[in-house]
């Protein structure tokens, strides 16, 4: 394994390498546990590229092959064409608007000849590059609100397009780039009013209007209260936390129900609703009336994903039923299950033992690249190193929580394991650059 | 610049530590914790298929084969693979319309998905099946399915075998939910009592399905699959050449006829008219030719040789003898002085055919000659014995002759619908007479009258007990079980028991009423039951009879009745044959019994007996009042169909008959008949009800 030329091997971190390589094995049998069938001539259908886990293998040959040309590419050229390589990454995007291909359900891939091609997940690379470049700029001093406009309109634009492209979930994954902005100094606070929000956005689904209308003000009081020596000294605080209140009620009572009257699709209500595990309200059924002819089978398509996903997962038990006793995934009873669900496959073949080898797996990626970025000299590898993390991160987390139903159901894969071209070759770049950059910590790239 | 935010490099080690360990929860408490979800998985993949095994046979006394298993097809649809098709075509094969073609498709659909196969026309007939397979690879989506049938080679014994039918809920619940849904069971007849013994048991397999419910293989190949055990035979007494030949004589006949091994009481043969081919009940026609004979007023499915009453007249005489005889109340010497008529009751009845004195000058030839005055007061003599106080212990010491010999109980043969018959309870006789009653009141029933009634099956055993000279055996059908298990041995154990009914009377008493029984066949009303080299004992009777219809009692021909065992000496078979309003005994029910014996016996018939099966086979004795209540039932029928439905088609006809002898007024509605209930459809409200009232219409 190890490449000849010890030029090319100096520096570089193994253990990244073995994780890897550990990942996309596990990822390729939990293919072929998913999706072979008995009597499937295996030999054949590698020769003849049919099958999923075929395909997958040979998408893992080209991506090992491009991680290999990467090692051997110089590390400055990331950081000088990582603004180029944004802008050819929008321009992707852009070009998916008049050329993507029928696809059901999306608007956001190209079809190129026998691929399925996806801007909308390469960009994740571009985007990395691009806001680590921005933020290592001598020029950049990101404790200025500029800059962290500046920084956040680079991770979101392209989330924005994503969404126009009808893939929410996508889009969703360049919110993780607030922690890369967060580790370079964004304040706190904008991290404690994020949670916030979202748990404010969670009680609305939750709760009565009015009920949290009530526990809203109360809490409001009661800060109030306790803060009364200060505020009695300096009135602006009294005004702030009023505010504050407001803002809040206002979100409830105005901002949440409109966003989802107006803004989502009644599936997305719905997928949302049901990881709460609530009914959707009638109010926001009315407001969606002109799509309620799809939505009853939508709403037992959600139910039915999670379900079988958990039944799925649930029915391994501690220690699996072995890959290929694994009934729930073998036939098919848990949907998608070769690409947003195939966690399933590892859970219900392998039990509760497996899945925590697997996340473990996953851990240790994140901590060692955690490890890595803090090692670096250079701010452009740290960040791009936290921008790796972040990613690998929202997809690993949030893609299990929803097959175990805790996250609502956004089609998101699983890095490494999810059947797929474009992410698995994503995600080997997104690695192997921070592999490369690593190699060359001891230059300080701009 | 940055590095002052390492600490933040912690934090975020955090978040990340943070969401596993909540994902590792949610796994632990659905992996570890919460065990539903592997039952849940299992409902969700695993699928115990049934495995049917092969119905026990049912084989005659020498062997043969009486019913068999057949595989007939059933033309399966898996909707969602019918493609490109041509519809009209198919169609024109199967003999459907293209809107029968698409309601079916909707169904199945609506049945069993689209995915999965379901029944789009059953238990196709041969010629059909021929025509399908030929052209089979023009129609994907369309399979045949095999399924299994009974059939009967020999197109007899309906009335002994029975039927099988899929297994209703009833069914189900009585079983304690062995059966289940699609299994079947014997109804009726040999099919249901030895239900057990014939259906075998049944196999497992646990298949593996996929989210479509597709069978996809063996659950852990196969380790928790069980064979299914094939169904026992039963070995029975019935002969079936002798079977064939009794339906053939009973044939357009009302009544029942039951032939009897006295040794061993194993039933040889029995009829009951009017019959069917019990292969008209399976096949394609099954369900159409099972209402047809439900609705028809002769009641081709009752069996009259174990469920019909009829008085047994005449043919009671020699028991009563024996009854007087055991009793001691009478000696085989003792005679009556019959001037035409029994006087001793005041009223002079009953009459008797023969007035010469001297025609019941002893128990021997009081049954030659069939004294009815003789027998009124034999039954007197008996019931007044003085050993019993008053006439109603007598009586009821009589009765309990009556019940040992198997009248007015069930014999409890091994069918099922046998009913006991009439042998009336004291109390009755209290009631309509205010309590006071004397010999007089029923002395009919010295003569087989007054309110007794009978089953063929109970005279033909009656017949067993003096050809045995005082014991019987519970008749039945099955001789032994193929592979008799301990459990089968419960079940047979009843018909091993010999039963001593009449243990008081001495040989030479026995040998007057048997001797008299063969004076009746020698020189008396039975004349033509007549085999020569074989001494027959044999007694005719004749019974009145009445019904009312339209409000008029009526006078129907009488019954002939006739029971017989031969030989004298160790008899091999013994008969009772009951025509229902065919004339006097000798005339019908006479001759069919000779040919019975003749049969059984010698293995052929004389070219005389031959002319009379010829004769008899075709003569219709199917009495004419049974039309006229034919007509009765289809307009109530036809009525009360228009009250449910305004759809006149049915009661038209009937009202047009009726309009020109009365001015009744017809009833008003559509006129059109209702076809395939698409009137009715389009008024109901959506698709979903539309196909449930479709649904439980076929059931």
């Amino acid at each position: 394994m190890r490449p000849q030329n010890p030029a090319i091997s100096k520096g570089i971190d193994w253990s990244l390498v073995w994780i890897y390589l550990l990942l996309v094995s596990i990822g390729l049998t939990a293919i072929f546990a998913a999706t072979y069938k008995e009597g499937d001539a295996v030999v054949q259908s590698f020769i003849g590229f049919k099958t999923d886990y075929s395909k997958q293998f040979y998408f893992f040959i080209i991506s090992f092959v491009l991680g290999f040309v990467i090692l051997l590419t110089d590390s400055k050229f990331f950081s000088a064409t990582a603004n180029l390589l944004y802008a050819m990454g929008i321009f992707m995007l852009l070009l998916v608007f008049p050329f993507h291909s029928p696809i059901k359900g999306t608007e956001s891939i190209i079809k190129l000849g026998a691929f399925n091609f996806q801007p909308a997940e390469l960009c994740k690379i571009f985007v990395a590059l691009a806001l680590s470049k921005y933020l290592s700029r001598p020029e950049t001093d990101f404790t200025k609100t500029r800059s962290q406009l500046i920084a956040a309109g680079i991770a979101l634009f392209p989330a924005v397009l994503t969404i126009m492209q009808s893939e929410t979930g996508l889009a969703l994954v360049y919110f993780a780039f607030f922690i890369v902005m967060y580790r370079e100094g964004l304040p706190s606070a904008i991290l404690v009013i994020g949670f916030s929000a979202a748990a404010l956005i969670v009680a609305t689904l939750l709760l009565e209007k009015i009920t949290l209308a009530i526990v809203l003000t109360s809490l409001m009081l009661l800060v109030v209260w306790f803060t009364r020596r200060w505020w009695k000294r300096k009135s602006g605080l009294l005004y702030s936390i009023i505010f504050v209140w407001l803002l809040c009620v206002g979100i409830q009572f105005f901002v949440v129900p409109m966003a989802f009257k107006k803004v989502l699709k009644l599936y997305q209500v719905e997928r949302i609703y049901s990881t709460v595990g609530k009914d959707v309200p009638a109010e926001y059924v009315e407001a969606h009336s002109n799509e309620l002819t799809k939505k009853t089978d939508k709403k037992k398509d959600i139910d039915y994903n999670v379900r079988q996903s958990k039944i799925a997962i649930g029915s391994g038990g501690v220690l699996g039923k072995g890959l290929m006793s694994a009934t729930q995934t073998r036939y098919d009873f848990v949907p998608e299950q070769r690409t947003d669900f195939i966690f399933c496959t590892v859970g219900e073949g392998f039990g509760f033992a497996g899945s925590f080898v697997l996340l473990g797996l996953y851990l240790l990626l994140l901590f060692r690249i955690v490890t890595i970025a803090e090692r670096q000299r250079s701010t452009f590898s740290r960040s791009y190193a936290y921008g790796v993390a972040s990613v690998f991160f929202f997809h690993m987390a949030i893609n299990i929580a929803m097959t175990i139903g805790l996250a609502p159901v956004i089609g998101i894969p699983l890095p490494f394991i999810s059947y797929g071209g474009t992410s698995l070759l994503t995600f080997t770049i997104m690695l192997f650059i921070l592999i490369r950059l690593d190699a060359d910590r001891q230059m300080v790239l701009r | 610049m940055s590095v002052f935010n390492q600490s933040r490099s912690r934090i975020i080690r955090f978040i990340f530590l943070l969401a596993f360990i909540v994902i590792i929860g949610q796994l632990f408490y659905l992996q570890v914790i919460e065990g539903k979800y592997r039952q849940l998985a299992m409902d969700n993949a695993v699928f115990a298929k049934v495995v049917w095994p092969e119905r026990g046979i049912i084989f005659d006394r020498n062997g043969k084969a009486i019913l068999n298993n057949t595989i007939i097809y059933d033309l399966m649809v898996t909707p969602a693979e019918v493609k490109g098709i041509d519809t009209l075509e198919f169609c024109r094969l199967i003999g459907i319309d293209t809107a029968e073609f698409k309601k079916r498709i909707l169904e199945a659909r609506f049945k069993n998905t689209a995915v999965r196969p379901s029944v789009f026309k059953g238990l196709l007939t041969k010629e059909l099946q021929a025509r399908f397979e030929e052209n089979s690879w023009k129609y994907p989506g369309f399979n045949l399915v095999e399924r299994p049938l009974r059939t009967y080679p020999f197109n007899a014994a309906a009335h002994i075998l029975g039927y099988i039918r899929e297994a209703d809920t009833r069914d189900i619940e009585n079983s304690g939910n062995y059966y289940r849904q699609g299994d079947f069971i014997g109804k009726t007849g040999l099919e249901s009592y030895y239900e057990t013994v014939l259906m075998g048991q049944r196999g497992v397999q646990y298949m593996i399905k996929d989210n479509k419910n597709r069978l996809v293989g063996h659950y852990e190949n196969g380790a928790f699959d069980t064979a299914s055990v094939a169904g026992r035979g039963l070995r029975t007494y019935i002969d079936i050449e002798l079977q064939q030949m009794a339906e053939q004589l009973m044939s357009n006949k009302v009544g029942g006829l039951v032939a009897i091994d006295p040794k061993t009481g194993g039933i040889l043969a029995m009829v009951s008219g009017p019959n069917f081919n019990p292969n008209d009940l399976t096949g394609s026609e099954g369900s159409k030719n099972y209402s047809r004979m439900v609705l028809d007023v002769t009641g081709p499915m009752l069996n009259r040789a174990i469920g019909g009453r009829y008085e047994p007249g005449s043919t009671f005489k020699p028991l009563g003898a024996l009854v007087a005889l055991n009793e001691g109340v009478i000696t085989p010497e003792y005679g009556y002085p019959c001037g035409g008529r029994y006087t001793l009751c005041g009223h002079g009845k009953p009459q008797c055919t023969h007035a010469g004195n001297g025609h019941a000058a002893n128990v021997r030839l009081s049954i030659a000659n069939s004294c009815n005055a003789y027998y009124a007061h034999v039954y007197r003599l008996t019931v007044d014995n003085p050993k019993y106080g008053n006439v109603k212990n007598g009586y009821l010491q009589w009765r309990k002759y009556m019940n040992t010999f198997g009248l007015g109980v069930r014999l409890g043969l091994d069918i099922p619908n046998e009913i006991p018959g009439l042998i009336p309870d004291t109390s009755v006789y209290n009631r309509e007479n205010a309590n006071h009653w004397t010999s007089c009141t029923n002395l009919t029933l010295g003569i087989g009258q007054d309110k007794m009634l009978t089953t063929p099956l109970q005279m033909a055993n009656a017949m067993c007990i003096i050809a045995n000279r005082g014991y019987y055996y519970t008749p039945h059908f099955v001789e032994k079980i193929d592979g008799e298990t301990d459990e089968d041995t419960t079940l047979m154990n009843r018909f091993r028991i010999k039963h001593d009914v009449l243990t008081h009377i001495p040989d030479t008493a026995f040998n007057a009423v048997i001797e008299g029984m063969n004076d009746v066949v020698k020189f008396g009303t039975a004349k033509n039951a007549r085999i020569p080299s074989i001494e027959v004992c044999a007694k005719t009777g004749t019974a009145e009879n009445y019904t009312i219809q339209d409000g008029r009692r009526i006078k129907l021909p009488n019954n002939s009745m006739f029971v017989c065992f031969a030989p004298k000496e160790n008899p091999k078979i013994a008969i009772a044959v009951f025509v229902q309003n065919a004339g006097f005994g000798a005339t019908w029910a006479g001759p069919i019994s000779r040919l019975m014996m003749e049969k059984y016996l010698n293995d052929t018939l004389m070219p005389k007996s031959k002319e009379d099966l010829e004769r008899i086979t075709k003569t219709n004795l199917m009495p004419a009042y049974f039309k006229r209540a034919q007509y009765k039932e289809d307009s109530i029928r036809a009525f009360k169909w228009y009250q449910t439905t305004k759809d006149s088609s049915y009661i038209k006809r009937y009202v047009q008959a009726d309009v020109k002898k009365s001015n009744a007024p017809m009833p008003a509605g559509k006129n059109k008949p209702v076809k395939n209930n698409e009137a009715m459809m389009a008024m109901l409200p959506d698709r979903h009800s539309f196909l449930k009232t479709v649904g439980s219409k076929k059931s």
